[in-house]
């Protein structure tokens, strides 16, 4: 199946980037002269909106509905802020995701044009791009973009006469997987501890430093400049159910050629595996997540399910970042559980309890039953977390995501996880299990 | 108002309140951890889960936290469903996992929020299999204890102590399942409101260090309702004892004034009473000079001498000391030989204080109603280190823009982060004017260095600005002239405006200015609030008794015209410049000094009889919004001591004047009758008699276990319990305790599965965080205002050379606190602080000693360079860490 190619249009072969005259040669900084030209400051959130771009960061949340939250200053000057913040987060830490670091290697100019165009369209005067720890080489890479942006005049005071002015920063992760929760993100950029913020009250209402804030994802922004150049409807049209638009997939794991590539949404999951060159070693596919580690498990009975927001969530998972991992049938799915709860019990952020001391646990639980000392009433166990560690329950997503994975495995792989518990095995004191299983 | 249901019963509440708070108000048992009342929301724990349903048709609900759930009206909700029990349970068993368990050697057991929210909860089987993980512990100074692997992670410390106290050095450090909340290093907590951190921290990992030196369990506990004395705010505290020992001091609720929070001074500061060096018994100095111990009645014999042979009387009374013993001691020498013991700049200044509350008296703000105000002008004060309470609450005042802005943005007040993130650093203006940089300047606009005569002066600028009629200052610098109109703008627009004075720079125009700005604002605007701090805590009381300060007495020795003085719980040397004060003991004949400390004066006296200190005693003290409340007495001490106004009752009655009162409730009588200015104080806390349903109130929680075994080594029969002659509380765990209890008689927190202090304390308050059921303790004096208040003449007395002025430490100023060991270790060095031009003046770089003579007395400290410091200003350690008795601020020739 060929690609759409949108997003990764002007991205090359061999991955070296698209500096600005090139750039704009393929067609770049149009949108932005389009944007400030053609369509006032509150008219390119309606455009956005009239598309259906839905985030791409995994929540799927309509991102012209989002803008439309962001208060409007352009009656009431007196009233505005000290500062209107975008902030893209550009914390790529989802297990088994990097489609962003594609973007923003291959690409640069294309996030800051979008970075500029949205900045104008929700009014904000500063912009971040709140980039993964690691990512160092997309840092050297934006901040040449950048460089060239402001030299060109695309990006600083008065751009390009329109009275529109932008600052644009890059900020680098310290490094936790939490920054990428959009309140988080917004706590690690003021200087705290990054720890979610509940809510309401939402970012736009307060935000970075307490301001009016919108955060969004790479390449949801990515979208942005070509709805503003190509329109809304060539944009719905690209879809090929109801979500409009291309989507950036991914395969990692047990696939022959790993890699990413660009197709419209509603693509079927056989069609993105089969280009990916199926599983490896001919063997078979036994499941895979859909999009990053925290999406529970798509299997076999799965594989036409399309790939948009509501056809993934039919088949019981989610979209998410939409970068699939994939696992063959000789993949004990005890070890995977193990390895996913092991990240996500590392990377919570400690704040409330569940997440903090729940994740430990079936961590715990998951590496016993892998070296066979499972008890019975451990997947009971696993069960009730898997329920108390639910959406609602705890602070913020993480730990629900976290369960993602470890529920459908429970449903779909039960039996295997059940005949990890040695049929000999009887429940030992307490004190026995602990000294038999320091940590 | 909103009208919610909660396990199907209707109440009406606060729809400004969340659905914890509200419940807890409603009497519902709901287990939370990271809640609290002044720290509000954040649903970190997830403790306080419960079922929400959407309307009346939703029969599935969904799992809420009721903390983070406001109290819409209509809303329904159950706190008994089984699947939120189920999320309560499972909550305690996730922290439970890498608890301890060691309660029984554990300092929070019997008192832990801990254990009671378990319990509550309803956990008891451990599932999880595996080792526990650990932390290492910190040295924290003092104070504090810390043992990390007790902490559930709620977060409360770091909440209470950056977010609330603005602390720094307390952190959370790390993540996950590893989070440890402690200092980068070892050492004492900066903040000092760290104390707290011992009852905010719902199990044992902040510790009362001082306790545990000397541990016993809180139901092993005996407590009396007491008042602070060691500032002028008359924070209500929990003294608690065992076996003739004060073991703690605990915060007692007052919905006005401490309401949680007492600051370090006032916590760990009561360790004088258990020194070995305090007067125990009798003692009179011998031929040799040595004092040495009498028995009660040779003393008896000996002090009919001493009163028969004397030749003039004068009586030096005490700021320190209650109403009731300076009154008896003034009935023991007179009204007319009577003094109030301050030292003449003190007492000028207090007598002003005195004047300004009155004349404002409606218009005087609590510490709480401090928290409530929008705009602060500070005259003088470095409160944290002479009020340090007010400088808490002050944190909170400047928090008011913060919640303004919540408002506007529809974010409830409870919402503690989200108030938070959108406040930052917009915060409600706090302007002030102080010799040297404070600790609260972090919070001060454009903090203003000036000494005192320049501070007086900014006040009575500010005070015209606002109105015409205030006295004009004569010629202001064109730079004050633009702050003077600024402040006066700001006060101006503020909604409820405060003015702080306070009478530590010894300046008594300062005050009189602070009453001139809060006359010209009130004009405008009726909420202006007054907050008037003086030195000790009962100094205004002492300047309603009696206006005249120490010189009266130490004249009276000087010109021979009296040859005995007797000073009740006084030091001569902490009034008097040193040489006046050891002529004057030296020239009087007879020098009875009735103390429970070792001061100087005790240890030169001719005769010493042991007071009882706040522990031994009952008493009454008047706090600077003049507000007279009573303490009672702890426990009896092992030792022949009493009230100090017992031995001045017992020494005018050798002396030919029996006075007619015998017990306390006379005693009140009379002061009342004699001195009507304190008409009232006998509604303090009930009178001796008081009796609920025919019990007296118990001092000791209702588990008290020990009583039958504490004097098993004496004698095997239990002791039947003392009398106690003078209040209405029983020495032992037997009477009515609850909520229909007066609130001045509620020794200690405790109340049905609730063991904690600050949670207990809810079932005893008519909402939680408000007021106690039976209104806070304390009757307002000074009441009833002149009405026809004038506007001080802006008088000013400026010094043009060096001047000296007072530099104050909460640690070290306060001379019974500094005699507590674990205050003495954080005690200052005593330096001479001057700025760098002026040290340049005097030829000096620092840590160079200077050798400054005052008054006649010389003083050698280093030096230390303070760029706040104003020209050719130096700043003098006041107190027991540097000098004593000096009347500051004064001009000097260095």
């Amino acid at each position: 199946m060929d690609e759409t190619k949108v997003l990764t249009q002007r991205i090359r072969d061999d991955r070296s980037p698209v500096w600005i005259d090139d750039y704009m040669d393929l067609g770049g900084y149009e949108a932005l002269k389009t944007a400030l030209s053609d369509y006032g400051p509150a008219e390119v959130g309606p455009l956005i909106k009239e598309a259906g771009l839905r985030g791409r960061g995994g929540a799927g949340f309509p991102t012209g509905v989002k803008w439309s939250f962001m208060p409007r200053f352009e009656d009431k000057p007196d009233e505005r802020p000290a500062h209107v913040y975008l902030v893209v987060n550009a914390d790529e830490m989802e297990p088994g995701t990097f489609k962003d670091r594609l973007l923003m290697e291959g690409d640069p100019h294309q996030l800051i044009e979008a970075m500029i165009i949205s900045s104008y369209a929700i009014g904000a005067d500063i912009a971040y791009v709140f980039l993964r720890g690691e990512y160092t080489e997309c840092r050297r890479r934006l901040q040449r973009a950048i460089d060239e942006a402001h030299e060109k005049g695309y990006l600083g005071d008065n751009i390009l006469d329109s009275g529109f002015s932008l600052k644009l920063y890059i900020h680098m992760s310290a490094g936790r997987y939490i920054c990428g929760e959009e309140s988080a993100l917004l706590s690690a950029l003021e200087g705290r501890r990054a720890v979610p913020r509940h809510k309401p009250p939402f970012p736009a209402a307060s935000g970075l430093f307490g301001q009016p804030t919108t955060v969004n994802n790479v390449e949801t922004i990515c979208n942005v400049p070509h709805i503003v150049k190509n329109g809304a409807e060539w944009y719905k049209s690209l879809g090929l159910n109801k979500d409009g638009g291309t989507k950036l997939f991914g395969a990692s794991g047990h696939v022959a050629k790993p890699g990413l590539a660009e197709f419209p949404l509603g693509v079927k999951l056989g069609d993105v595996l089969e280009h990916f060159g199926g599983i490896r070693h001919g063997r078979k596919l036994k499941g895979l997540l859909p999009g990053g580690g925290s999406t529970p498990f798509l299997t076999p009975d799965h594989l036409d399910t399309p790939m948009d927001y509501d056809g993934v969530g039919a088949a019981g998972s989610r979209l998410g970042t939409a970068t699939m991992v994939v696992f063959d049938d000789h993949t004990p799915i005890v070890g995977v559980l193990k390895n996913l709860e092991h990240f996500y019990a590392q990377e919570s952020c400690g704040w409330c309890t569940p997440c903090r001391d729940g994740l430990p646990w079936v961590e715990k639980m998951l590496v016993n039953l892998e070296a066979g000392k499972g008890q019975p009433g451990d997947l009971e166990l696993l069960d009730l977390h898997v329920k108390l560690l639910g959406p609602g329950k705890t602070f913020c997503a993480h730990a629900p995501g976290a369960m993602g994975p470890l529920e459908a495995g429970l449903k779909y792989y039960r039996d295997e996880l059940a005949a990890l518990i040695p049929d000999d095995a009887e429940r030992l004191s307490r004190t026995e299990a602990a000294n038999a299983n320091p940590l | 108002m909103a009208t919610i249901t909660i396990d199907g019963r209707q109440f009406d509440v606060d729809d400004t309140e969340n659905l914890l708070a509200a419940a807890l108000s409603k009497g519902f048992d709901l287990p939370y951890f990271c809640w609290h009342p002044e720290l509000h929301s954040v649903g970190a724990c997830r403790q306080c889960a419960v079922k929400s349903y959407r309307n009346d048709e939703d029969e599935q609900g969904m799992i809420v936290m009721a903390c983070m759930t406001p109290c819409a009206d209509g809303g329904r909700f159950e706190i008994a469903d089984e699947q939120a029990a189920e999320m309560r349970r499972q909550v305690i068993e996730w922290l439970m996992i890498n608890h301890p368990h060691d309660c029984p050697v554990c300092e929070e057991g019997g008192e832990c929020h801990l254990q009671d929210m378990t319990l509550m909860a309803g956990h008891t089987e451990r599932r999880y299999r595996g080792a526990k993980r650990t932390h290492k512990n910190q040295d924290l100074g003092p104070f504090i204890n810390h043992e990390m692997n007790r902490c559930i992670a709620c977060y409360r410390c770091v909440r209470y102590y950056r977010d609330y106290a603005d602390g720094d050095d307390l952190r959370a450090l790390g993540s996950h399942n590893n989070v440890y909340f402690g200092r980068d290093s070892d050492g004492a907590f900066d903040n000092e409101f760290s104390g707290n951190l011992v009852e905010v921290c719902p199990t044992g990992v902040f510790t009362d260090k001082t306790l545990g030196a000397h541990y016993n369990r809180k139901w092993d506990m005996q407590n009396a309702p007491g008042i602070c004395s060691h500032c002028s705010l008359g924070c209500n505290t929990s003294p608690g004892s065992r076996q003739g020992l004060l073991k703690r001091i605990q915060n007692r609720y007052h919905g006005e004034i401490n309401h949680y929070f007492l600051c370090d001074r006032g916590r760990f500061g009561a360790g004088f009473v258990n020194r070995d060096d305090r007067p125990r018994q009798p003692l009179v100095r011998n031929a040799s000079g040595v004092l040495e111990p009498r028995e009660m009645e040779v003393m008896r014999d000996t002090m009919e001498d001493v009163f028969a042979n004397a030749r003039g009387v004068v009586g030096v009374g005490s700021p320190r000391a209650s109403l009731e013993d300076n009154f008896a001691l003034r009935h023991l020498v007179g009204a007319a030989n009577f003094c109030n013991g301050m030292n003449s700049a003190d007492s000028a200044a207090s007598l002003a204080a005195r004047d300004a509350i009155a004349a404002h008296a409606e218009r005087v703000a609590t510490l709480r109603e401090v928290e409530s105000c929008d705009a602060v002008l500070i005259l003088g004060e470095d409160v944290t280190q002479t009020a340090p309470r007010l400088a808490l609450s002050l944190r909170q005042a400047r928090r008011n823009k913060h919640l303004e802005h919540a408002a506007a943005n529809k974010i409830p007040k409870w919402h503690a982060r989200a108030v938070r993130d959108i406040g930052q650093d917009n915060n409600s203006p706090i302007f002030s004017a102080t010799t040297a940089a404070t600790r609260l300047d972090d919070i001060v606009l454009t903090p203003q260095r000036m000494r005192p005569a320049a501070i007086a002066e900014l006040g009575f600028a500010v005070a015209h600005a606002l109105d015409n009629n205030a006295p004009e200052v004569k010629q202001l610098a064109p730079d004050t002239r633009a702050l003077v109109d600024a402040i006066a703008a700001t006060l101006k627009g503020a909604k409820k405006p405060l003015i702080i004075a306070g009478t530590s720079l010894g300046d008594p125009a300062i005050v009189k200015a602070a009453a001139n700005a809060t006359r010209a604002l009130a004009a405008v605007n009726q909420a202006t609030r007054l907050f008037v701090t003086l030195a000790e805590a009962n100094s205004l009381g002492m300047a309603m008794m009696e206006e005249r300060g120490i010189d009266h007495a130490l004249t009276a020795i000087e010109d021979g015209s009296a040859d005995t003085l007797v000073v009740m719980q006084n030091c001569l040397y902490e009034r008097a410049p040193e040489a006046r004060a050891e002529a004057a003991i030296k020239k009087a004949k007879n020098v009875i000094v009735l103390d429970h400390s070792m001061t100087r004066t005790v240890g030169e006296a001719t005769h010493v009889l042991p007071a009882g200190s706040f522990a031994e005693a009952d008493g009454t003290l008047v706090n600077n919004e003049a507000r007279a409340q009573r303490f009672f007495q702890v426990f009896i001490p092992d030792a022949p001591m009493q009230e100090g106004w017992r031995w001045a009752a017992d020494l005018a009655e050798v002396a030919g004047h029996k006075p007619d009162w015998l017990g306390m409730d006379d005693l009140i009588k009379a002061i009342v009758a004699e001195c009507p200015q304190f008409a009232g104080i006998e509604h303090a806390a009930p009178s001796q008699s008081f009796r609920k349903f025919g019990m007296r109130f118990p001092r000791s929680p209702h588990r008290f276990s020990g009583r039958t075994a504490l004097y098993a080594n004496v004698d095997v029969r239990e002791r039947r319990p003392e009398v106690d002659q003078d209040s209405p509380l029983a020495y032992s765990m037997e009477g009515y305790y609850g909520e229909a209890q007066p609130p001045s008689t509620i020794a200690y927190a405790w109340s049905p599965g609730w063991d904690s202090n600050q949670a207990a304390i809810t079932r005893f308050q008519d909402e939680v965080g408000g007021h106690l059921k039976g209104g806070d303790p304390g009757v307002r004096l000074l009441a009833a205002p002149d009405g026809n208040g004038e506007f001080s003449p802006a008088d000013i007395a400026v010094v043009d050379g060096w001047q000296a002025v007072p530099m104050y430490h909460i640690f070290g100023s306060e001379s019974q606190s500094a005699r507590a060991p674990a205050i003495a270790e954080r005690m200052p060095k005593a330096e001479y602080r001057v700025n760098a031009t002026s040290a340049k003046a005097l030829g000096l770089a620092a840590g160079d000693s200077l050798e400054l003579t005052m008054n006649g007395e010389t003083h050698a400290y280093p030096l230390a360079v303070d760029p706040s410091l104003p020209d050719r200003t130096i700043g003098v350690p006041v107190g027991m860490h540097g000098v004593c008795g000096l009347p500051l601020p004064m001009e000097v020739t260095p």
